[in-house]
């Protein structure tokens, strides 16, 4: 058997009252596309900071590689890459200066820091575009640049945080396209949430349901469907998490962008 | 240490690609400059107090370098709300290295804007006694931009938004400006303002520019460095402090 790439036990997370992931424990295989499925709010990207050391675990257990995120976290940085459901890009530096930066902050020597960022900026349709200021580019651009920017260090593992949010259909089909590509020739682990069922279908080997904190349903989508008696995989994950509507408060970031696009109309 | 380079060289490409801020930025400090260093040069010459522009031009210099430096540490917000900073955060970069790097690269900033400034005071009249001197001079504006960085650092870690701003603008940075003696001498002042103004770091900055520009001094150029360099040094803690505690 494989060893796992990331290993989650029993992984409790706490804000005040609210308890935003509730004893979830997972497993992904190393060289497995692992989707992350769930209704806003459901937790997905509170799992997804404290795996990638952005936030601390109340309690239970989180490996990345062997490695545990909390006491070890500069050696466990180094062996994932991740994409944010927001941007991440420095909007005043060009798409090749965004691309060195990374490198350099992870410690990519220079040479294969150059060769590197060629191959990946020319498979993600960016290379003519190097020079440009990240600002000028369409959000489909964007999202390109922030995964080939994900890949240059050569991660063991890549976190995809509704990646294809906001994108149109051509980019989402592309931008899958190499994720898959890449992790075939890569053996790049991926772990991945998004809203889109289709997309989970399609890409993942492994599919996790998550509500209220709590992993309500996992397996490959063919076991969801049999397991629901669904035709769909939406059916499927409907039938697994009601359908209601989820509230979510807005957090200080959201509030401070829709103050900044207040200032820039 | 590439690390700590490439966010301070990160900082310099940004500031040299808002020309337009560049020379906003500029506007405050030459109205200082103008209409105070000509409207009330008469009066102050009058009190036998000496040319009222060759004494606020190292006060016009200080603010410039105040005012840049506190908000370099600040646009830390605007790379929250951007995401930027995530990206710094869950590098494998020990996040000294992330804050050292942003202060130094804002210093640095601070520092040529500050500049700029006291080229502006050369053409309108301003002339430092002593061209051996001026280099200290310079040492002053770096260590002024060392302590604003600091703190913009520390206050940018701990804003969670933009609504706090205004907050720190009017009740910190501000005052800061006003009681340092920029724009008066600190000689015979009343009682409280006299202790208020010794509490304020930029006072020491500004007494130790006068002192290497213009040969004037009131706590002494010595104290006003080792003042410096102490204020500088808490506040980076601080400011690092801060800075660890970040939770996105």
């Amino acid at each position: 058997m494989e060893p796992s790439m990331i290993r989650v036990e029993n992984l409790i997370k706490k804000f005040g009252d609210l308890t935003a992931v509730n004893d979830v424990s997972f497993d992904v295989q190393k060289g497995e596309i692992f989707a992350f499925l769930g209704p806003n709010g459901a937790g997905k990207t509170t799992t997804i900071k404290v795996l990638t050391t952005l936030l601390k675990p109340t309690s239970g257990s989180v490996e990345l590689d062997g490695l545990n995120p909390v006491s070890h976290h500069n050696e466990a940085r180094k062996a994932f890459g991740i994409v944010f459901q927001d941007p991440s890009l420095d909007q005043d530096l060009t798409a090749w200066e965004n691309m060195n930066l990374h490198g350099v902050l992870y410690h990519v020597p220079s040479k294969i820091r150059r060769e590197r960022t060629e191959t990946l900026m020319k498979l993600f349709e960016l290379w003519e575009k190097r020079d440009t200021v990240v600002k000028q580019f369409s959000g489909g651009m964007k999202r390109r640049l922030e995964i080939a920017r994900g890949f240059l260090h050569t991660p063991k593992i890549l976190f995809l945080d509704e990646p294809t949010l906001g994108l149109d259909p051509q980019s989402r089909n592309q931008l899958w396209t190499h994720v898959k590509h890449l992790n075939e020739t890569e053996r790049v682990t991926v772990f991945l949430t998004t809203h889109y069922m289709d997309e989970a279908d399609r890409v993942a080997h492994r599919i996790a349901v998550i509500d209220h904190g709590r992993i309500v349903a996992m397996g490959t989508s063919q076991e969801l469907k049999q397991q629901t008696n669904t035709e769909s995989l939406e059916g499927a994950f409907l039938a697994l998490t009601g359908s209601s509507i989820r509230e979510e408060s807005a957090g200080s970031a959201d509030q401070l962008r829709q103050m900044a696009r207040m200032f820039r109309r | 240490m590439s690390a700590i380079y490439i966010l301070w060289l990160r900082e310099l490409k940004k500031y040299s690609r808002s020309r337009a801020q560049i020379i906003a930025s500029m506007g405050q400090p030459l109205l200082y400059l103008l209409v105070l260093g000509f409207g009330l040069g008469p009066v102050f010459e009058k009190a036998g107090s000496g040319n009222y522009r060759q004494f606020i031009s190292p006060g016009i210099m200080g603010m410039t370098v105040l005012f840049t430096s506190v908000f370099s540490g600040i646009a830390l917000l605007w790379d929250r709300q951007f995401g930027f900073l995530k990206e710094t955060l869950v590098a494998p970069v020990p996040r000294i290295q992330v804050m050292i790097g942003r202060t130094l690269g804002g210093a640095t900033v601070a520092m040529i804007q500050g500049t700029l400034i006291v080229i502006v005071c050369l053409l309108v009249g301003f002339r430092p006694v002593s061209l051996a001197m001026v280099p200290l001079g310079f040492v002053f504006l770096g260590l002024i931009a060392t302590v604003f960085a600091a703190l913009g650092t520390a206050i940018g870690s701990s804003l969670q938004d933009m609504q706090g701003f205004q907050l720190i603008m009017n009740f910190l940075v501000l005052p800061i400006f006003f009681l340092s003696g920029a724009l008066f001498p600190l000689n015979n002042l009343p009682k409280a303002l006299a202790v208020v103004t010794a509490l304020d770091p930029l006072s020491y900055g500004v007494d130790g520019l006068r002192a290497t520009l213009i040969g004037v001094s009131h706590f002494g150029a010595v104290t006003d460095a080792v003042v410096l360099v102490c204020v500088a040094a808490a506040l980076l803690c601080l400011g690092a402090w801060r800075f660890s505690k970040i939770e996105i």
